[in-house]
C-alpha cells in the first residue's frame, strides 16, 4: 500500500509544489481536504503502516546488513517504539485537527 | 532412559560449529545483493516521508489566530532547503526502485491458481501496476484540484 501511494503523494507535496513545478494548492483548500474524515483516516493508516513497515524492515537490515543482531535489545525497542511513538503523534494530530 | 541435557553448554563431545565470518560489507560483492540491501534502506526514506508528511499536518492544523497560513508557508520554505531537496528527490529515487522490484518480483512471491491453472506473473506484476497507476492518478486528482 505504501508503495502505491508514497511516491506520488512524495512527488507533489514535497517536490512539485515547493519547488513551483506545479501550482501549490492553497491553504485554505489543503486544510478544507485534510479536513475530510476519510482522508484523516486513509492518512492515519498510511502513518501506522508505514511506520511499522519502516521499523520490521529496519531492524533486519541493521541485522542482516551490519550483523549487529546482538545489540537486539537496543534495536528492537528503538524500531518499534519509535514506530508506535509515530503513530501515536500521527493520531492525536489527525484526531484533533481542525 | 534417560533425556538428553536441554541446556547447550558445552561438554567434552560437543563439536564446534563451523561458522565462517562473514564480511560487514558482504553485500557490496555482487549487484543482486547490493539491490537487496537498497531495497531494504528505502523503509529510511519511506520514515523520512512520514515525517515530512506529519510536519505538513502539523503546519495545516496550527494555522490559527490571525495568520492561518504563516506554518504552511514557512514549511513550503523550509522544503526549497537545498538539503531538503536532495533528500526528497533520493527518497523519490528509492521508494519508486522499492516500488518497481516489489511489483516485479510479486509475481514470484505469489502463486495464484485459477481453476487449478497458475496465473501468468506478467499478469500479477500487470496488476499490480495498474493499481499503482490508478492510485496514483486519484490522489494526483484530488491534490491538484485542491
Amino acid at each position: 500500500m505504501a508503495a502505491l501511494a508514497i511516491p506520488v503523494l512524495l512527488f507533489l507535496l514535497f517536490l512539485a509544489f515547493p519547488l513551483g513545478w506545479i501550482g501549490a494548492p492553497s491553504f485554505e483548500r489543503l486544510h478544507d481536504l485534510v479536513r475530510m474524515p476519510i482522508v484523516r483516516l486513509g492518512l492515519f493508516v498510511l502513518c501506522f503502516f508505514s511506520l511499522f513497515h519502516w521499523a520490521h524492515r529496519f531492524r533486519y537490515t541493521l541485522y542482516d546488513g551490519l550483523q549487529i543482531k546482538h545489540l537486539n535489545h537496543l534495536i528492537f525497542p528503538f524500531c518499534y517504539g519509535g514506530a508506535l511513538l509515530g503513530s501515536v503523534v500521527a493520531g492525536y494530530l489527525l484526531w484533533n485537527f481542525h | 532412559m534417560s533425556q538428553p541435557p536441554r541446556s547447550s553448554s558445552y561438554t567434552e563431545y560437543h563439536p564446534r560449529w563451523y561458522r565462517p565470518r562473514v564480511s560487514t560489507w558482504w553485500w557490496m560483492g555482487r549487484w543482486s545483493y547490493l539491490k537487496f540491501i537498497l531495497r531494504e534502506i528505502s523503509s529510511v526514506f519511506v520514515a523520512w516521508f512520514i515525517m515530512e508528511l506529519l510536519m505538513l499536518i502539523h503546519a495545516l492544523s496550527s494555522g490559527q489566530g490571525a495568520f492561518p497560513q504563516q506554518a504552511y508557508r514557512e514549511f513550503l520554505i523550509w522544503l526549497r532547503n537545498p538539503v531538503v531537496v536532495f533528500l526528497n528527490v533520493a527518497s523519490l529515487f528509492f521508494v519508486v526502485f522499492h516500488a518497481v522490484t516489489w511489483f516485479n518480483l510479486a509475481a514470484a512471491a505469489m502463486v495464484v491458481r485459477v481453476k487449478g491453472k497458475k496465473i501468468p506473473g506478467v499478469l500479477i506484476a500487470g496488476s499490480n501496476y495498474a493499481a499503482w497507476i490508478v492510485v496514483t492518478a486519484i490522489l494526483a486528482w484530488a491534490l491538484l484540484r485542491a
